[in-house]
């Protein structure tokens, strides 16, 4: 039946169409490893967060910021899940800036967990003059604001190799196989034994790097589980009412329609 | 004469009835209120006794799952305008706000976001179907140019909406738009400049952009109204095209459209449900959650999915000004459809050398959709440029050509005989349409 093929070939176009961005021309396929969180049943590894999160604060914090979480959001729900104590006495390593007082000065206390995180730079052109004239992005929103999400993560991480012979780099400019172009201006952020887990995993790069990238993912998108959860719910709960529906309609159109 | 004398001064006495109280077909409160504000009269007779014919298939759904879609973004907007601060240094951060801290912020702000995308995916179907079964002929000339005007104000208020997050996709998707006002001859560096309220896209423009957001998000529900009123006057099409003569043909809305438009609905909404719940930026760009930064322009600009065939259009042609005339005219094409199309046969079931060209016409959108998501350069250019040829041949040339000289099949007499060459196998149709 031509009609059929049509539909097939529309339905086609359809779903190779509609998602507006562009894939990367080019470049290396991105590693996907198997993460907690992908899938319909998708949930955070806590102890991966926890571990993630000790990543971010020892090593990616000394270039990138992450200005839209608050340090309470490390004990929130689908999170970390950090006890209270624990993030009060995360948020209390770090000094901020408070005030005016009385006086009309500025003064300097330690952190409380509705405390936004620190940043290491005071603004953009600070972080820049500090990395080489490239900016480190604010990672609140990270794993979003890139194709591959993730994976696009975790691959960069692991992307960094010698540069090939024919390719020449400035200083302060390093080959990364991930990423477009092949340049990046950061400095291979992970070396083995880059922290050290209190759990007594061992803290090779590709453990690192997983577990930054779960945190990271986390930080983008923090209501993740609970939109997984909720999804769950709400489809199963549309499936049984369109059959209902489904066998409804039917009821109703079998008066004007005498079966065959 | 008589006409002219009718005042107050005149000899000539007629009883006037400036009260209209009563006529109710209600009893009790019912019929007491309906004898002084007569809506429930007009829902009964507009919904309850509505004769439609008995032949609709899922196509005439979604209106319905239109009007829901429209309720829905209002609710939905006008919660996530509660929170949302329409100024250059803090609208991406209050975005983000609301997904992060505001309770359910984020199903409401993904809920918005993906209704946007779904209320184009039903707008298409829509036209498709309005395409298909010529339900732009006499007399329903007046609802398609509606439609139409709804789809302008829709793409307008999508535009204007994307920029309020204030992304980079936000800000340069509106530069470049707005910049496009520039090629009018003359007057067109002062529009643009009017447009932003400043020399350049910033924070006067994003504040005005949200107001006009809302604006005519509201505007299209007066629209809408129009839409509707004018379809309860000349009724729905249907898949044969013939007008209902008797109750052989016809089904009344309560129950049977309702009960079949339930069903329809609620599969929208279950796939609807998926994509925002499992993959809610999907149907966006990454950029749009790095903050809008004038100094770094992204490596491609481009808007959401359903202005892609547009913008392939716009970029096809090397003159600024004649290219935004194309983009503009390819749409309003549609809006001359009524006169180009001479067949007086509606359905183009009967019509099988017009549907071959239909079809032409949907791939060739989407072709143009593909193309308008690649770089502009190369065999993309001359595919947009084929693309567009025949996007204009067909409204142009090929429509009023094939109306002129094809010869319909034979066609049934009414639709209950439609409905039993169609069981007969007599009319090869798919089973959807
Ligand atoms: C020495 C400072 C420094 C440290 C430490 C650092 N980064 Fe970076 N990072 C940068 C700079 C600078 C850039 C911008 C690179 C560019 O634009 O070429 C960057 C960019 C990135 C990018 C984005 C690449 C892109 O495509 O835009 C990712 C992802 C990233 N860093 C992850 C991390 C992670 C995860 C860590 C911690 C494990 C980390 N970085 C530690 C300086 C740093
Ligand atoms: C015809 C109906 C409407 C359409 C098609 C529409 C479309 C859109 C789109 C495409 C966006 C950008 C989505 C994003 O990237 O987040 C948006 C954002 C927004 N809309 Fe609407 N909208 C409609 C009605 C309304 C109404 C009635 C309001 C009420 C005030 C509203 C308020 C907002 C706000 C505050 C945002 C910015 C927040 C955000 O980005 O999530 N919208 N809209």
């Amino acid at each position: 039946m031509p009609n059929m093929s049509k539909l097939i070939l529309l339905l086609f176009l359809v779903f190779f169409n509609i998602s507006p961005s562009i894939s990367a021309e080019d470049s290396e396929k991105l590693l996907n490893p198997k993460f907690s969180f992908d899938g319909i049943f998708g949930k955070f590894d806590r102890a991966s967060l926890q571990r993630g999160y000790q990543v971010y604060t020892e090593v990616c914090s000394a270039c990138h910021s992450m200005s839209l979480l608050n340090y309470r959001n490390l004990s929130q729900q689908g999170g970390p899940e950090f006890t209270e104590e624990e993030t009060k006495a995360i948020a209390s390593k770090f000094e901020v800036e408070d005030g005016p007082n009385q006086n009309g000065e500025m003064f300097k206390r330690s952190s409380k967990p509705s405390d936004h995180f620190k940043s290491p730079f005071p603004n953009e052109q600070a972080a820049r003059a500090a990395n080489g004239g490239a900016y480190p992005p604010d990672m609140s929103t990270l794993a979003k604001a890139r194709e591959g999400g993730p994976s696009y993560i975790y691959s960069i991480l692991l992307g960094y190799e010698k540069s090939p012979k024919n390719i020449k780099l400035e200083d302060g400019v390093y080959y990364n196989k991930f990423k477009p172009g092949n340049s990046i201006k950061m400095p291979k952020p992970l070396n083995k034994d880059a922290v050290k887990y209190s759990d007594g995993t061992e803290a090779s790069v590709e453990q690192m790097a997983f577990d930054v990238t779960t945190f990271l993912t986390w930080a983008s998108d923090p209501h993740l589980e609970e939109r997984k959860k909720t999804g769950f719910k709400t489809i199963i709960f549309l499936l049984i009412v369109s059959a209902l529906a489904y066998f409804v309609k039917k009821k109703t159109w079998s008066r004007i329609e005498p079966k065959m | 004469m008589t006409e002219k004398n009718f005042n107050s001064d005149s000899e000539i006495i007629k009883p006037v009835h400036t009260s209209k109280v009563g006529g109710s077909p209600f009893k009790g409160v019912a019929g007491w209120i309906d004898n002084r504000l007569p809506i429930l009269r007009i829902f009964k007779y507009e919904y309850l006794d509505f004769q439609v014919p008995k032949s609709l298939n899922y196509f005439w759904s979604l209106g319905g799952i239109l009007m829901v879609c429209l309720i829905f973004l209002i609710i939905t907007g006008v919660t996530l305008g509660m929170h949302y601060k329409p100024s250059s240094s803090e609208a991406f951060n209050s975005v983000e706000k609301i997904m992060r801290d505001v309770n359910f912020g984020w199903l409401i702000r993904y809920a918005h976001m993906n209704l946007a995308s779904f209320f184009f995916i039903a707008v298409y179907l829509h036209i498709f179907r309005g395409l298909y079964y010529g339900s732009y002929k006499e007399p329903r000339q007046l609802m398609w140019l509606l439609g139409i005007i709804i789809f302008f104000m829709m793409m307008a208020t999508a535009f204007l909406g994307y920029t309020l997050p204030w992304g980079q996709m936000s800000y340069w998707g509106a530069t470049v738009i707005t910049n496009l006002f520039s090629a009018i001859p003359v007057v067109g560096k002062f529009i643009v400049t009017w447009l932003w309220g400043d020399y350049a896209v910033g924070d006067s423009t994003l504040n005005r952009f949200y107001v006009l957001h809302w604006l005519i998000a509201f505007g299209i529900v007066g629209i809408v109204v129009f839409h509707v009123i004018a379809l309860h006057i000349v009724g729905s099409n249907n898949p044969s095209g013939i007008e209902p003569v008797d109750t052989r043909d016809t089904v009344s809305f309560a129950p049977y459209t309702t009960s079949k438009d339930l069903f329809a609905m609620l599969v929208f909404l279950l796939i609807f449900v998926l994509f925002m719940m499992y993959i809610p930026n999907y149907l966006g760009h990454p950029d749009n959650y790095i903050p809008a930064n004038p100094l770094v322009t992204p490596a491609h600009i481009v808007p959401e999915w359903y202005f892609l065939p547009y913008y392939a259009i716009l970029r096809s042609i090397p003159n600024k000004l004649l290219g935004v005339i194309a983009m503009v005219s390819s749409i309003a094409m549609l809006g001359l459809l009524p006169w180009l199309d001479l067949s007086k046969v509606r359905s183009s079931v009967f019509r099988p050398i017009w549907k071959q060209f239909i079809f032409l016409f949907v791939l060739d959108f989407f072709l143009l959709m593909y193309l308008g998501k690649m770089p502009p350069e190369g065999v993309y250019v001359i595919l947009s440029r084929i693309g567009l040829a025949y996007w204009f041949m067909f409204f142009l040339i090929i429509t009023p050509l094939v109306s002129i000289m094809e010869t319909p099949l034979q066609m049934p007499n009414s639709i209950h005989e439609y409905e039993d060459w169609k069981k007969k196998g007599k009319i090869k149709t798919l089973k959807i349409f």
